[in-house]
């Protein structure tokens, strides 16, 4: 970043503190009035919040006597719950309901693209989806709204194929590395565990670097499933540098001849520049080994919405992500991000977690998810 | 966070600004863009349909005050909305008379329960109070073993065992006791809020515990789902209130909305960075001041406050004021900065901060420099920044490691800014940047 920017920056910060500093001098000085410490927008006819823009406690939230529920106003509230609930139900049977109408619709469209919404597309991928579906419904002449589903299912699946190559690579013979990177809480370390069984049990041989040494206990974790899957693992220090460790993991392999090493790393938000440089550093190691790393997964949680798209962009940008893996799809999450990823950034979505055990971590099968979609 | 939310809706508003009345259309496109900026924002499609559905009947309605111009009062209404639907006030944790008091942490996996749990016995701690953190998540590895090591680094005792969690939640509330805790924080395994079987479990957890507090931990970065999740939980184990972790992403955080319309139980805290002293009460008031792009100055002011020696800022205010700020004043104004955390957070909360300067990457580094720069200057130098001559420049240059020219650039910008600082000391606001002059000052006080 330019410097003078910061400096900048800093004047610009510095004014402010200082006012600040006037400010609460004289909020002590007035201290027999606090409370009010933005004033409200002029005042209108409309009745405002009772709460809105006062906020007379700034010190406690806890308080130490039995309160009465906090409950704020919202006298739609209920309403809309007992409406979500039942047209949650609704929802899933909402293509039926599209089905039965026989013909195609004004609502036909809505609830398509309402299903489409729901499932976490997004509504620029949804309204690419269905205008390209509105013209092959013209020239088709589709009419009917069965012919209509499959149609878009057909469109779905088509641009899931058109991604690409989802296999992973291992080459044998040699050293490969497969790095798994993503937010927190995405679930990196338990698939690591599930690719580590699947793979061992396919006759590799499997090191594992506890590159996360930042969580609080996830080497620990990490070390429980390697050896309830029979691999090796190399771990550093609560705090170490992760860099030493995948150095560690890579002679490690050597010495003991594996042919796979799966790097854990820290779950980190995108938006933290200084972590993604560490994330690249871990990078430039590994290609200390020229061709070793042979996928960079990006870990992505089902139920993530539309800030998945950044998340993949922010990652690929600074280690260059291979593959996707689509974690916790067995809830009700759809994982209809991953359709804007493969369409914006053509980053393929290589293995699907459906549950807890090892058996549950499956190949992306493009017609599979796409039903499941539009289910 | 919020940002993106923000920048759309400015873009809506920037159109409304440059007319006179709010007509039908103008009320149409402001519903399109915000359906697009709600539904961008993950906000569910059904919570964005009745959020829009108000602010239309609202804005086309009677309610229209002669002292707001148009786009002010969409601004208004739409601002009034957000806060309702956020949760109108802040709310608060149900404390028993009778100790201990009893939370339970819920949610799905990854959504930061055992960080949450964590962070909150730290800011209840720091509160007076004495919590005991209970690790009934026996289903991941490792889970209970992360909670010691955190519950060991704020000094908050951890109780658990290895049977199963019931009995475990059962246990810490005879351990409470023995120790003299009055709250006791229970974290739980994630679970989907379709897994009968560990849905079963947590009720049971509920039932054997009796919690005071059941808290729904989601992740904002959670995108439709956040309804269906909030409300079978509800359903499940009745929720008293949820906490939005993972907020200091880029995530716009629409799930906040849904959740707090769908279940109708305020959100009590957010967690907002990695450290386990990240972790604040959640304001509706000010999330809503801020996705309007209106900045959170109170949590600023409060933070400020928590950091800073009252004596101190109340000094270097009355020389700002008569036009005195010196590079010593400085030197300190920016150390108390960095006390906040890091500079980019900070920024985060101000109002009217352009784009560019909320997107710039803040390198801590330079400001490390400018302060080196500072360091290197004697304190007359400090004080009387016109005593620096050439040679003086070049001695300076070289005690910080920089080019005479980097200190010839700070000079240059602390005199700009020294002239700005008169003028706000005068009463007016600083030109730079822009925005900042719409903040009216009276508003702060």
């Amino acid at each position: 970043m330019d410097p003078v920017l910061v400096l900048i920056l800093i004047f610009v910060l510095g004014a402010v503190l200082a006012t600040t500093g006037i400010v609460l001098s004289r909020r002590s000085q007035r201290s027999a009035t606090p409370g009010e410490v933005i004033a409200p927008p002029p005042p209108t006819a409309a009745p405002s919040l009772p709460a809105q823009a006062v906020v007379d406690e700034v010190d406690t939230e806890v308080e130490p006597e039995v309160e009465p529920e906090v409950e704020p106003v919202i006298e739609a509230a209920p309403n809309l719950r007992d409406r979500l609930g039942r047209t949650r139900g609704a929802f899933l049977r909402s293509l039926a309901a599209i089905r039965g109408r026989g013909t195609v619709d004004d609502a036909t469209w809505e609830e398509l693209e309402e299903t489409l919404l729901l499932a976490d597309v997004g509504l620029p991928t949804t309204e690419r989806l269905l205008d390209r579906l509105r013209e092959r419904a013209r020239d088709e002449r589709i009419v009917d709204s069965e012919a209509l589903i499959t149609a878009l299912r057909d469109e779905l699946v088509a641009q899931l194929v058109a991604t690409g190559d989802r296999t992973l690579v291992l080459a044998p013979d040699e050293r490969n590395v497969w790095m798994f990177v993503g937010v927190n809480g995405v679930g990196k370390t338990t698939t690591i565990a599930k690719v580590a069984q699947r793979e061992v049990n396919d006759g590799h041989a499997v090191v594992l670097a506890a590159a996360d040494t930042f969580r609080a206990a996830a080497a620990e974790q990490l070390t429980h499933w390697a050896e309830k899957v029979g691999a090796g693992i190399v771990k550093g220090q609560e705090g170490a540098d992760p860099g030493s460790v995948v150095f560690d993991a890579m002679s490690s392999a050597e010495s003991r001849n594996a042919d796979l090493v799966l790097v854990d790393t820290a779950g980190r938000l995108h938006t933290k520049v200084n972590l993604m440089n560490e994330l690249e550093k871990l990078r430039r190691i590994v290609d200390r080994t020229p061709g070793a790393l042979k996928e960079m997964l990006l870990v992505l949680d089902a139920s993530t919405g539309q800030n998945g798209l950044t998340q993949a962009r922010q990652f690929t940008e600074a280690v260059d992500v291979t593959g996707v893996v689509l974690t916790k799809l067995d809830g009700t999450a759809k994982g209809g991000i991953v359709l804007a990823i493969e369409a914006e950034l053509g980053i393929p979505v290589k293995l699907v977690g459906l549950g807890e055990t090892a058996a549950d971590l499956v190949e992306f099968d493009p017609a599979n998810f796409v039903d499941a979609l539009l289910a | 966070m919020f940002d993106a939310l923000s920048d759309r809706l400015d873009g809506v508003f920037k159109k409304l600004r440059s007319r006179g009345k709010l007509t039908d259309k103008d009320i149409d496109e402001v519903a399109r863009e915000l359906r697009v900026a709600l539904l961008e924002a993950d906000v569910n499609v059904r919570v964005a349909r009745d959020f829009i559905a108000r602010v239309k009947e609202r804005a086309s309605g009677a309610e229209v005050a002669k002292s707001l111009s148009p786009a002010q009062q969409v601004i208004k209404i739409v601002n009034d909305e957000l806060i309702t639907t956020l949760g109108g006030t802040t709310g608060k944790l149900t404390m028993s008379s009778k100790p201990p008091t009893v939370i339970m942490m819920a949610g799905l996996q990854g959504s930061g329960k055992t960080t949450a749990s964590a962070k909150l016995a730290k800011l209840l701690k720091s509160q007076g109070r004495r919590p005991l953190l209970v690790g009934a998540d026996l289903q991941r590895p490792a889970a209970v073993e992360q909670l010691r090591v955190l519950g060991q680094r704020i000094g908050v005792p951890v109780y658990s065992e290895a049977t199963d969690p019931v009995q475990v939640a059962t246990g810490a509330l005879e351990e409470a006791a023995r120790l003299g805790r009055d709250i006791v924080i229970v974290d739980t395994a994630g679970r989907l809020q379709i897994d009968a079987d560990l849905m079963d479990e947590l009720r049971a957890v509920r039932d054997a515990v009796h919690p005071h507090d059941t808290l729904l931990v989601v992740d904002a970065m959670t995108g439709q789902e956040a309804v269906n999740v909030a409300s079978e939980f509800n359903e499940t184990v009745g929720l008293t209130g949820v906490v939005l972790t993972k907020i200091d992403g880029d995530a716009r955080g629409g799930a906040a909305l849904s959740v707090k319309e769908v279940v109708g139980k305020p959100i009590l805290f957010a967690g907002t960075g990695e450290k386990l002293d990240e972790f604040e009460a959640f304001h509706p008031d000010r999330m809503a001041s801020r996705i309007l792009g209106m900045g959170d100055v109170l949590t600023l002011i409060e933070k400020a406050e928590a950091t800073f020696d009252e004596e101190e800022m109340a000094k270097a205010g009355d020389k700002l004021r008569k036009g005195q700020l010196t590079l010593e004043d400085f030197l300190q104004q920016m150390r108390q900065v960095k006390k906040m955390g890091p500079l980019q957070n900070v920024l985060g909360m101000l109002p009217g901060v352009p784009k560019e300067l909320k997107d710039a990457e803040v390198d801590e580094g330079e400001i490390a420099r400018v302060e080196a720069i500072i360091c290197s200057m004697t304190p007359a130098e400090r004080r009387d920044p016109s005593l620096i001559n050439g040679s003086r420049r070049m001695r300076i240059a070289q005690g910080s490691g920089v080019t005479t020219a980097d200190v010839n650039g700070l000079l240059k910008q602390f005199k700009m800014v020294q002239q700005m600082m008169k003028g706000m000391g005068k009463g007016k606001m600083p030109r730079l940047p822009k925005e900042l002059g719409d903040l009216d000052l009276s508003q702060l006080q």
